[in-house]
């Protein structure tokens, strides 16, 4: 076996005044051209390890830190991120923090020149990065002016512009929509597989990304828990980690058939080796945004709706349509996910449905007050407590109240997000609209499964909830009607299992595996219809047989 | 969201096509002329070539909100001119004591001055507007790089992070108005908030940072040389960053664009001043007419 390009030796890392240790005793090496996938739930120690293999940790963050990281052969406690990072790229999670420069050309030619390379050999890199990752197209353009799969991109350009032999990438899809997230993923297998790149990726979305990896390195408290193929770690999780699972292994799990699938592929292939696949339908087609293809739930008689959008435009001064005749009706207690690209007008909508801006024709109906979630959390606290930013009871309704002495800097992703939840729902009178944007970014499965428990419950007190998402199966686990967006426009509108069922992208794991039969979207769904179609099958076996004259469990 | 600043963004235009060198030193020219010359006329001349640039070069719409906003630079100007200025002869209102400024004696000079110094004032902010939205300020930090890697690449820093910092306030502010009661009224709710603004930018500034360092800033080297043939661009606006500034010397050292607004207003319009506003108007358009190369 060839030399390790990272290693790590006994390390433990504790971050300056913190008493647990980020990383603990942690042993793990990693050769030339391997795909690595970093799993584990939030705060457990995927981002330490990153910054740790870059030097980071501890030249940057400080800390107490024991044992020892080598890359390429340097020791990283000898060497800081500036040097090691002629091994190694890394992109972080916000784009928006890792473009320094005005055009994309500059970007991705700082670092080469950072490093002294000459004008050619500056200029041939900048081509050369831009044509392997397809954004030849945007070496003129404004770094402000990109989309956020753009801007990720292009950050992906300049960690790979110095031609590393590792890119370490720390959860890079968190931000971007299926189609994008999907893209990058593509973009990192080709990597991989084509430049013998060896590549280490942070990732809560397994199920995006198992079926491109060689190895998953799972981490629980700092510590390495599992490290073995994707296979041998989805039969891991089911025992060790239920919250690690992937809808695919998790469905299969409930059905009782092995092995666990990293991907949609293999698990059809599994299924249909069994006779379990569903026959190949024919899609129907998407619910258009008519009356006609409402949910059923609207059109049984038609009580004052909690908010109604009536044809909303919003158009900028010397720009584009934002939205474009947006026309929406949410009945009180109906749970609906916004869905669409990046850029398609989700956000603005939301805004519109808070008040938070006009519309420049058309009209929003409220039946109250719409509470509105931005992505951030952060962005709502200015307190040094807890219990100064929200009132006793919204606190207790979010299971906060012990935490009121505590800073809120200091509570974990999960947590701000029911502290910011507590925050625009306030005490007193209930809000007739919870207006979520992109309220599972960055969130681990548990805390993404709490959160669509708790906007259950207060959509069964009578509360509309609505949620803008790029996450199908978070959009499935917690809404009942779909409505999806493209250029400012609702471009279909129906049940989750009609508009969640029936495509590439905006469908659940469950569902593209089972090609939308029954309108699966969930493992539990799913689960059900395999076992009632295996059922069906031991049945039409048995009168075969019976019709054919042969006893029961003789061989064919 | 759409931010209200201005930044550069790459268009297809002729301007935007020159190098930043040559785009920085045409701007300078215009700057400069706006500094040496003081007749009415030229002035206007001076301004309707600077807004056609704009145009020319696709900001048009940007340069003339920016003229609007203007206003609450020049107005003041005027105003002040008009109240501290005992040099005019031609009184046309008296306002008696005003305290402070003595006689309100308002002359006809003192808003002419007034006028012109407004003029030049605003001719300097279009001129650094118009070179903010077309130069791009990579390339001339690369210029400057050559000189002092860190000052440049941190100015570099602050020109992208503004637009990012900017929105980051938007977003907090939004957060706000979403609270049940509001935002944190009162002083000691503004300091939370501007505590939470300024935490919010640490926080942005750790992450640049920590992308800087794995980037290999502190072993940066000075930026290459990078060798680049003239474009006709480069040319044409070379020439006419020349061409303007010996037009503002001529005439700032001539007779044909004396202005004096003291004591009584003496801005004579002759052939020759005619022909410097026309040639001002040619030197800078003209560069404006080959959109050849463009992209």
């Amino acid at each position: 076996m060839s030399a390790p390009l990272l290693s790590f030796q006994e390390v433990t890392y504790r971050y300056p005044g913190v008493q647990a240790p980020a990383l603990s005793d942690v042993s793990i090496e990693i050769g030339p051209g391997e795909f690595c996938l970093l799993a584990g739930l939030s705060g457990h120690g995927k981002s330490t390890l990153l910054q740790a293999a870059c030097g980071l940790v501890p030249h940057f963050h400080g800390g107490e830190f024991a044992g020892r990281v080598t890359l390429a052969g340097h020791d990283t406690r000898e060497h800081g991120p500036a040097r090691l990072g002629a091994f190694a790229g890394v992109l972080f999670q916000d784009p928006e923090t890792q473009l320094v420069m005005s055009t994309v050309r500059a970007e991705l030619a700082l670092v080469l020149e950072s490093r002294g390379h000459g004008a050619g050999a500056v200029a041939r890199g900048v081509e050369e990065v831009a044509l392997a990752l397809g954004i030849d197209a945007l070496l003129e353009r404004s770094t402000h002016d990109l989309s956020g799969g753009e801007k990720q991109r292009v950050a992906l350009g300049a960690a790979l512009a110095g031609r590393p032999r590792l890119v370490l990438l720390d959860e890079p899809t968190s931000q971007l929509d299926p189609v994008a997230g999907d893209e990058l993923i593509g973009l990192l297998r080709r990597l991989n597989q084509e430049w013998e790149t060896t590549i280490v990726l942070a990732e809560h979305r397994l199920e995006r990304c198992l079926s491109s990896v060689d190895r998953v390195i799972a981490l629980d408290h700092g510590r390495v828990v599992c490290d073995s193929d994707p296979p041998a770690f989805l039969e891991w999780a089911a025992e060790g980690s239920p919250a690690l699972q992937t809808p695919a292994a998790k469905l299969f799990a409930l059905a009782g058939l092995r092995p666990a699938p990293a991907g949609v592929r293999r698990a059809r292939a599994t299924l249909r080796a069994n006779g379990l696949l569903p026959e190949e339908v024919e899609q129907p087609p998407a619910p258009a945004a008519s009356k006609a293809a409402m949910p059923r739930l609207r059109r049984a008689g038609k009580p004052a709706a909690a908010l109604e959008l009536k044809g909303v435009w919003h158009e900028l001064r010397d720009g584009p349509a934002i939205l474009r005749g947006v026309s929406l009706r949410v009945q009180p207690g109906e749970r609906v996910a916004l869905m669409g690209r990046n850029g398609a007008g989700k956000s603005t909508l939301l805004r519109h449905a808070a008040g938070l801006l006009e519309p420049t024709r058309g009209r929003v109906e409220r039946a109250g007050r719409v509470a509105l979630l931005l992505q951030n959390p952060g962005d709502y606290f200015v307190h040094e407590r807890v219990g100064q930013e929200a009132p006793a009871d919204a606190l207790a309704a979010v299971g906060l109240a012990q935490m009121a002495e505590r800073n809120p800097r200091d509570l974990s992703g999960g947590e701000r997000q029911r502290l910011a939840l507590a925050i625009v729902t306030g005490s007193g009178e209930a809000p007739a609209v919870l207006a979520l944007d992109e309220p599972t970014r960055g969130m681990d499965r548990a805390a993404k499964d709490e959160l669509a428990q708790e906007l259950k419950r207060r959509a069964a007190e009578g509360q509309a909830v609505i949620v803008a998402t790029h996450d199908p199966e978070f959009a499935a686990a917690c809404a009942q009607r779909a409505v999806l967006m493209a250029d400012g426009r609702v471009i279909a509108d129906g049940t989750a299992a009609e508009l969640l069922a029936g495509g590439w992208y905006f469908a659940t794991e469950t569902a593209r595996i089972l090609s939308g039969a029954g309108g699966a979207l969930l493992p539990e769904q799913g689960a059900e219809l395999l076992r009632a179609r295996a059922h069906g099958r031991e049945r039409a076996g048995d009168d075969d047989r019976d019709s054919a004259g042969v006893a029961p469990g003789a061989a064919r | 969201m759409r931010s209200s600043l201005l930044f550069y963004r790459r268009m297809a235009s002729p301007l935007h096509a020159a190098r930043a060198g040559v785009g920085a030193l045409w701007a300078g020219a215009l700057a400069l002329a706006a500094l040496l010359l003081f007749h009415p006329l030229v002035l206007v001349a001076l301004l309707a070539a600077v807004l056609c640039a704009g145009w020319g070069a696709g900001v048009g719409r940007t340069l003339a909100r920016s003229m609007r906003r203007g206003a609450i630079v020049w107005l003041p100007i005027v105003l002040v001119n008009v109240l501290v200025s005992r040099e005019g002869l031609t009184v046309f209102a008296r306002l008696g004591n005003l305290g402070p400024f003595g006689q309100g004696e308002l002359t006809v000079e003192a808003v002419v001055y007034g006028a012109v110094i407004a003029l030049k004032v605003m001719l300097l902010i279009l001129i650094t507007t118009l070179a903010s939205l077309t130069v791009d300020p990579d390339e001339m930090l690369r210029i400057l790089r050559r000189l002092s890697f860190r000052s440049a690449l941190t100015a570099s820093l602050a020109t992208r992070m503004i637009p990012v910092l900017a929105a980051d306030a938007q977003r907090l502010a939004e957060a706000q108005r979403t609270r049940p009661e509001g935002a944190p009224r009162g002083a000691r709710g503004r300091v939370a908030l501007l505590g939470a603004v300024i935490g919010g930018s640490l926080d942005r500034a750790m992450d640049v940072a920590a992308t800087l360092e794995v980037r290999g800033f502190a072993t940066a080297r000075r930026a290459p040389r990078s060798p680049r043939p003239w474009s006709r661009h480069d040319v044409a606006f070379l020439l006419s960053a020349a061409a303007v500034l010996a037009l503002a010397i001529l005439g700032r050292v001539s007779s044909v664009a004396s202005f004096n607004a003291y004591p009584e207003i003496h801005a004579p319009v002759s052939v020759g001043t005619v022909a410097l506003c026309l040639g001002l108007l040619a030197a800078v358009l003209l560069p404006f007419t080959d959109r050849r190369g463009i992209e």
